[in-house]
């Protein structure tokens, strides 16, 4: 076991998913606080599909990239500012602006076969002096060879961490001790994952993940992310403590941090059979208030939709597919009665 | 008498000899030369296994053609920006499908009318070439205060040219979204798709209008467009009409290619050559028909 773990908290960013991305910049900056407060080492900021993800496939934001960034960047003292970007979604100009507000990190994510259309980004974000982190988004869709070719291109391009992201909280913990080790053996930069608790393993799927060498995990206050969540960052902390791996962090002031998100931790309306059923099928987390939405205006179950959209193997930003679905549904019902 | 138009295609690549094959196709146009840079380029060869004039001494044996009308770029944007000029002094008229944007940007079914005597003609991008048609036929019912696309493309027929430059995919087919399209303000996004069998094109349109509109009308204007853009794209098709909740129209579309030498899931480079042919047709009308009031005259 490795003697420290860097810990990067999404609470601002894939939380961001289950407000409908309706944090305010002040709720924003009151929660980096206490995160910055607990020495966290890195927090993300972003609409929850990255810098310019604003928009009606996603989900409009309650306030601009800036505002949030701004809003984040005056409260931390110590914690470093990370941002995302989903090459086709945001520009290199959303990373100029970040970058110019402060960001010292950059998050550049494509799907994991996909990884080329990242270069320019990586590349700008390194000539901006900014830390790089690769993320190969829906790990789990691609053959290892081919995730790694994935990640050695990002290498190739500057990225100092590649990710292993399970975006659909899809992996099984010895799948994702493969693909750690795999990337470990074949990248000289360093590694992390990135998970959804969809299964109900992200904690365990977190520890295999260090097990297989991971230098760096994700968490979020209370598992806040998209879909199932993501690893409770506070729980992260406590399990790597009684592994004796230090974190930097300190636990009662990350508890105290976790207390903040109560106030909006909702229960989705399908409750927690859909989010088991993003896992199961291996859906994209974030499709899961998309999918609800869809399932109560076309009349369907959500479940089904999340099937199909498992059978048709859509990736990340594929949104608009669930109306697709919804409304191919909607239509056999009704021929069917 | 040929009443054809003569054109001269350079960049035999997958794009150029897709777009040879569609020009063969066209009763309005004459294939009268392929241009290179290499000489081993297979889309050469193919043009002079069906006998047409083929070079790799790049466009210079095309300006010195005196006959030649309109040549179609399909290079590269850093290439048509030297292209272009030489062009225009040898007073031929450039269609071009590379991202440069040196002439206005054109989408047959929307603004053809408008570019006629352009000596330079821009074909946005694949995405704005399926989306703007229906902000168009939205805007037709309704003002467009936003419009945003989704272009989902599969893997296999995203080219590395697309692959390096995706935000300029994305910023160029704004723009053309506000320029052609009239909406007010554009967003585009693109994703990529890497499932086997590859996926065709697709394309989700939302539109938010001024005031309100009824889905019928909006429905009719929609199914209007669409049977102009298949007149030159025949796999452009509707997979949602058009659905209206309070002033946002979402409407999804997919595009299948015609197969003439990409293959058809590449609806997205299927649109661009097939709107590049529908452009020189309507060109081929227009100088044509012209010469013929002169001739009559």
């Amino acid at each position: 076991m490795p003697e420290f773990i860097r810990i990067v908290d999404t609470t601002l960013r894939d939380g961001m998913h289950s407000v409908a991305h309706q944090f305010t910049p002040e709720q924003m900056a009151t929660i980096a606080a206490a995160m910055d407060a607990a020495r966290i080492d890195t927090l993300e900021v972003s609409h929850g599909d990255g810098l310019g993800g604003s928009s009606i496939q996603y989900g409009r934001a309650a306030a601009s990239d800036e505002a949030y960034l701004r809003a984040v960047a005056s409260v931390l003292t110590h914690t470093k500012l990370a941002v995302l970007l989903l090459p086709g979604i945001g520009v290199k100009e959303d990373l100029d602006m970040a970058a110019d507000l402060g960001a010292s990190v950059a998050r550049v994510a494509t799907h994991v076969t996909e990884a080329d259309i990242s270069e320019q980004h990586i590349g700008l974000a390194k000539r901006r002096g900014m830390e790089v982190m690769g993320f190969l988004m829906m790990a789990h869709m691609a053959p290892v060879e081919v995730m790694v070719h994935n990640g050695k291109l990002m290498e190739s391009y500057g990225a100092d961490y590649v990710y292993v992201v399970d975006s659909a909280g899809y992996m099984l913990p010895p799948e994702v001790r493969e693909r750690v080790q795999a990337l470990k053996a074949a990248l000289n930069c360093k590694v992390g994952f990135h998970g959804h608790n969809n299964l109900g393993l992200a904690i365990g799927d977190t520890l295999a993940a260090i097990e297989a060498g991971a230098d760096i995990v994700d968490g979020s206050l209370r598992g806040f992310g998209a879909g199932g969540g993501n690893a409770p960052t506070e729980t992260v902390v406590a399990v790597l403590k009684r592994l004796g791996i230090e974190t930097g962090v300190d636990l009662y002031k990350i508890m105290d941090a976790a207390k903040l998100v109560d106030q909006f931790k909702t229960q989705p309306k399908q409750g927690p059979d859909a989010t088991l059923i993003l896992g199961y099928a291996g859906v994209y987390s974030s499709f899961l208030l998309h999918t609800a939405r869809a399932a109560e205006r076309f009349d369907v179950d959500a479940r089904d939709i999340l099937i199909e959209l498992g059978r048709r193997r859509v990736v990340g930003g594929q949104e608009d597919m669930i109306i697709d679905v919804a409304y191919e549904l909607a239509q056999k019902q009704r021929a069917t009665r | 008498m040929d009443r054809r138009l003569k054109v001269a295609i350079i960049g035999p690549g997958n794009i150029g000899t897709d777009l040879m094959y569609k020009v063969l196709r066209s009763p309005k146009l004459e294939m009268c030369m392929m241009a290179g840079i290499i000489p081993e380029s297979e889309g050469l060869k193919r043009a002079a296994a069906l006998g047409i004039a083929a070079t790799a001494d790049g466009i210079g044996p095309v300006l010195e053609r005196k006959d030649i009308v309109v040549v179609f770029d399909a290079t590269t944007a850093r290439a048509h920006l030297q292209h272009a000029p030489l062009l225009r002094q040898a007073g031929k008229i450039a269609i071009d499908l590379t991202p440069a944007a040196v002439g206005p940007y054109v989408v047959p079914a929307v603004n053809m009318d408008e570019h006629l005597d352009s000596l330079n003609i821009n074909l946005v991008t694949c995405g704005g070439q399926a989306t703007i048609p229906i902000v168009a036929a939205v805007g037709r019912v309704a003002p467009v205060c936003y419009a945003e696309i989704v272009a989902t493309i599969s893997s296999q027929s995203a080219g590395p040219g697309t692959r390096q430059n995706i935000d300029e995919f994305t910023q160029t087919t704004a723009r053309g979204l506000e320029i052609v399209g009239k909406a007010q303000k554009g967003k585009a996004i693109i994703i990529l798709n890497p499932a086997e069998p590859p996926i065709l094109m697709r394309n989700t349109i939302y539109c938010e209008v001024q005031g309100s509109c009824r889905e019928d009308d909006v429905r009719a204007s929609v199914e209007e467009m669409i049977e102009q853009v298949r007149t030159y794209v025949p796999g452009y098709r509707l997979r949602v009409p058009p659905l209206v909740k309070g002033n946002l129209v979402t409407t999804m579309i997919e595009v299948e290619g015609a197969g003439d030498f990409l293959p058809t899931y590449s609806g997205n480079l299927d649109i661009m050559t097939a709107a590049a042919v529908g452009v020189a047709e309507r060109l081929a009308d227009h100088i044509l028909g012209k010469k013929e009031v002169v001739a009559d005259a």
